[in-house]
Parts: C-alpha cells; sequence; structure tokens
C-alpha cells in the first residue's frame, strides 16, 4: 500500500471513529430532550445554551465517580464487561459508506473505512458479538439479577438474529452483493429499497430494536423485574460505557438502515444538482459540494432514526418476555421467509416481465 | 521474513497459545472465552488465505451464536466451583498412555505428509471469494449441498420437537 494511501485511510477511519462518538454523546442529550418534549417538561437546561453542554457534565460526573468493583466479583471479566460492549458497538462503523467520493488532487478518496466485498456479512458478524460484553459482565457481577439480564440478552439477541439475518437475505438477493458501497450504488435514482422491501424493512427494524436492548425490548436491564439488569453493580465510568455502547449501537443500526432501505447518500433529484454544481464550479469543486450535500443527507437520515428510536421509546410500555420470545420466532420468522420467497418469485417472474414492458 | 510470514507466525502461536488455554484453564467460562478467542485466530488464518466468505462465516456461526449458548449453559448451570472427580491414578497413567499415543500417530502422520506446492503462476487469488464459492456451490457440488440443507433441516425439526410441550404437561 502507497503511503498516501494509507494516511488517508487513517484519516477517514478517525473522521468515522469521532464522528460516530459525538453524535452518540449528543444522542444522550437528543433523548433526554425529546423525552422532556414528550412529557411536556423542558429536559437538559442549565449546562450551556439548551443544555448542549450536558454529556460534558455527565461524562465529567461519570469519570469521577467512585470506580467500584464488587467484592466476589470476577475483576478481569468485570472489567472486560464495559469494553467488550464499547469494542463491538465501534467495530460495525468502520464499513458504513457515509458518501460517494472526494476528489483531491486527481485522486478519489472513498468517505469509507473500510470497502470490503462482504461489508454486509462483517456488520452482521459483529452484531453477534455485541452480546459477548452484556454476558460476561452480568455474570463476572456475581449477583443474581445481573445473570438474569445477561442470560435474558443472550437469549433475546440469539433469537433476533435469525429473523435479522433472513431479512437481510431477501435485499442481498435483489443486489446480489454483499457490498455495502454496492448496495447503495444500486440504490441511485429513486430506486430506494423501502419501495421493493417495506416487509423487510419492517422486520429489520423490529429487530434492530431488539439487538440495541432498546424499549419496548429493553428486558436485559428491566427494572421493573431485574433491578438494574445487568448493569446492577456497574458504576462510574463503566456503566457509562454501557450506556454509552447503547447509543453508539443505536447510530450505527440507524445508519445500516438508511444505507440498506433508504438509499444512504442519495437523494431525490441528486443528479440535477450535481450538473449544476460541476457546471457552476467546476468539476473538482463542485463534485465535493455535491459530495457533501449527499453525506448530509445520509446523516440527516441517520438522525431521523436515532429520533424514531427515542420516539418509540418514550411512546409504548415494555413487552413481556414470553410476548418478546413468541414475536421473534413464531412471527417475525416466518415472515421473513415469506418475504424471502416473494422476493425470489419477483426477481425471477416479474422482473423480466417489467423490464420487458418498459422497454 | 516478508510481513505475511511473520504474520502467520504470530498468529499461529495466538493459536496454539489459546486453544491450550481451553484446556488448561480452570474456570469454565474462561475455557469458553478462549475458545472464543481461538475461532478469531483461526477467522484470521482464513483472512491470510484470501478466503473471507469462510472468516465472516465462521465468526457469525461459531463466535457469534454457538459459543453464545455455550456461555448460556455455563452461565446456567452456574459450574463456577470445580468438582474433581474421581481421578485416581489409574485413569491419569491411562489418559497419559491414550493422549500420548495419539499424538504419536498424529505426528507419525503428519511428518510424512508431501503438500502439494502452489504453482503462483496458475494460482487463482479470487478463489476464496464469495463469487466463486457460490458458483462451485450451485453448479458442480449442488448435489450435497442440498444434501446438507436436508440434514439441517430434519435437525431443525428434530429441536422444535425435542423443544415442545407435550399435553397435560405442567407450565412453569
Amino acid at each position: 500500500m502507497e503511503l498516501t494511501e494509507f494516511i488517508i485511510k487513517t484519516l477517514t477511519i478517525l473522521v468515522v471513529f469521532v464522528l460516530t462518538l459525538v453524535i452518540a454523546m449528543y444522542s444522550t442529550w437528543g433523548e433526554r430532550k425529546v423525552a422532556g418534549f414528550i412529557q411536556d417538561r423542558m429536559g437538559p437546561n442549565r449546562a450551556g445554551p439548551g443544555g448542549l453542554l450536558q454529556p460534558l457534565a455527565d461524562a465529567g460526573k461519570m469519570f469521577f465517580k467512585e470506580d467500584f468493583i464488587p467484592a466476589l466479583a470476577n475483576k478481569w471479566l468485570f472489567i472486560s464487561g464495559p469494553s467488550l460492549a464499547m469494542l463491538t458497538a465501534l467495530l460495525a462503523s468502520a464499513v458504513i459508506p457515509f458518501g460517494s467520493t472526494f476528489r483531491y488532487g486527481g485522486a478519489e478518496v472513498v468517505l469509507q473505512g473500510v470497502e470490503s466485498n462482504i461489508g454486509i456479512l462483517y456488520v452482521f458478524g459483529v452484531v453477534a458479538l455485541g452480546v459477548y460484553g452484556i454476558m460476561i459482565g452480568g455474570w463476572a457481577s456475581n449477583n443474581k439479577f445481573s445473570l438474569l439480564g445477561a442470560i435474558r440478552a443472550a437469549s433475546q439477541n440469539i433469537s433476533y438474529e435469525v429473523a435479522m439475518g433472513l431479512s437481510l437475505i431477501a435485499i442481498l438477493m435483489m443486489s446480489s452483493s454483499l457490498s455495502l458501497g454496492d448496495i447503495v450504488a444500486q440504490q441511485h435514482g429513486g430506486n430506494w429499497n423501502i419501495f421493493y422491501q417495506p416487509l423487510g424493512f419492517i422486520i429489520f427494524l423490529t429487530c434492530s430494536f431488539a439487538e440495541c436492548n432498546r424499549v419496548p425490548f429493553d428486558l436485559p436491564e428491566c427494572e421493573t423485574e431485574l433491578v438494574g439488569g445487568y448493569h446492577t453493580e456497574y458504576g462510574s465510568m463503566k456503566l457509562g460505557f454501557y450506556l454509552f455502547a447503547e447509543y453508539i449501537n443505536m447510530f450505527v443500526s440507524s445508519a445500516i438502515i438508511s444505507v440498506l432501505y433508504f438509499g444512504g447518500y442519495n437523494y431525490p433529484g441528486m443528479d440535477w444538482v450535481y450538473n449544476q454544481l460541476t457546471a457552476a464550479l467546476g468539476t473538482t469543486t463542485g463534485h465535493n459540494i455535491a459530495t457533501l450535500i449527499g453525506t448530509g443527507v445520509f446523516f440527516g437520515k441517520a438522525l431521523f432514526f436515532i429520533f424514531f428510536y427515542m420516539w418509540v421509546r418514550w411512546t409504548l410500555p415494555r413487552f413481556r418476555y414470553d410476548q418478546l420470545m413468541n414475536l421473534g420466532w413464531k412471527k417475525l420468522i416466518p415472515l421473513a421467509i415469506f418475504n424471502i420467497i416473494i422476493t425470489g418469485a419477483c426477481v425471477l417472474f416479474l422482473k423480466p416481465y417489467i423490464t420487458a414492458l418498459l422497454n | 521474513m516478508n510481513p505475511t510470514l511473520s504474520f502467520f507466525y504470530f498468529l499461529s502461536f495466538l493459536t496454539v497459545l489459546s486453544a491450550l488455554m481451553v484446556i488448561l484453564s480452570k474456570n469454565p467460562i474462561h475455557s469458553v472465552l478462549y475458545l472464543i478467542l481461538t475461532f478469531f485466530t483461526l477467522s484470521g488464518h482464513y483472512i491470510l488465505l484470501n478466503a473471507q466468505f469462510l472468516a465472516a462465516v465462521n465468526i457469525i456461526v461459531y463466535a457469534g451464536a454457538i459459543m453464545v449458548l455455550f456461555l448460556f449453559v455455563i452461565m446456567f448451570l452456574n459450574v463456577k466451583d470445580i468438582h474433581e472427580e474421581a481421578k485416581n491414578s489409574l485413569t491419569k497413567i491411562a489418559a497419559a498412555i491414550v493422549g500420548g499415543t495419539v499424538f504419536v500417530i498424529l505426528f507419525g502422520a503428519y511428518r510424512k505428509t508431501i503438500i502439494a506446492p502452489a504453482d503462483p503462476n496458475t494460482f487463482d487469488s479470487q478463489v476464496g471469494m464469495i463469487e466463486s464459492l457460490g458458483k462451485l456451490l450451485f453448479r458442480e457440488y449442488l448435489l450435497p449441498f442440498e444434501l446438507a440443507s436436508i440434514l439441517l433441516l430434519v435437525a431443525m425439526v428434530g429441536a422444535v420437537m425435542l423443544g415442545k410441550r407435550e399435553i397435560g404437561e405442567r407450565h412453569f
């Protein structure tokens, strides 16, 4: 690998990393503001204008609290639990395409950490690993409530991963590529997958709620039954890492949803904007500004889904555990298989017919 | 030594070390965690061999699902304190003899193995990619592939039958 290419890749990965962290940080602020709006109160408004410095204040508080480890806990695993949760949450953002390309001095830089031809499988693998942080932390606490929370998290993640994978297969059948960059590029010109896969989208969205342990599926930390769930024994920044990992997971899954179903950085009238900009500002500057607009659109979509997560959290009550399992195994998995069959039939029979009709 | 080779040696060392720790660690939870680490290093070997699909599937299926179930069961049973079963010296000696014999047999078998040398001119670096793997599976090996899927279906039906509640069995 050339040195310049190496430096560019390093910078891209750093930018992706920092962006993920900043967005997750301000999601905590956003969540409290949304909660305040829905419950008809102000939300945080003391630290900084509009409470904008609240995440920094929270982080400061978390860092300066006593770092407590229970006497009978397994010390190393107790520390590695939150670390693993953060690690697996941050890994997934590496393959997300945030925009098309930047032109700089004749070179094209792709706005994506790693372009991999198994991108979606990578994301799926990282999601599958996400449960280890919770399981290890919950077990190492040496507390029955923590253990129950950890076991709930494990069985919930395994159950919903199946339906999630099956709903992804329908997307892969349409795009015939596993690369996230290709999947986004194919949705150019209004061909967003949501129009072809509405059922798959609903299944995927439900499963991502369950994978992120968000309400209505936040049974691993159900405080009415399990005190605090898997993080009962945690305090200070270790608890902060668990909560922060949840927000990072939310951002990553929102980004994945907008990449897979809502066209990523594509937006209506994109070609017109691109032509106008390149005609007015030249092929380099115009191209870069068009890319920036696309990236802005991408983040707009992702932020909307983060808002959607919060909206649902403050609207719906929590499911009961047997309801959760019944929904996962008896409703979502058969629906996802049905969706695959319908997609296969449409790709085989309907698509040649429509293409012949249009030409 | 080129970087790939040194990376291979480092990865192999890590693989063997974590595999040994699986059987040497006293705590069953630690054993499972070392086994997960072993799967990761094996996936690293697959990536070195340019078999990315296999690496990803190895992580998803083994590290992501099966090991979670292992951990789940061990946590549920809570086998924290080790119950030393009746291990008298006779069983220890017998185990040592059997293990040593297997090691000698394997060593003797592998020592004489000749690995076919790869020809750099005809070697196709894309052979482990998902496209070529899919084409191979669905063209040349379609019948074994379908038979394997039927086997999995039978296993799935069996699991559902075992997990089904009998009539009259109490809910708990």
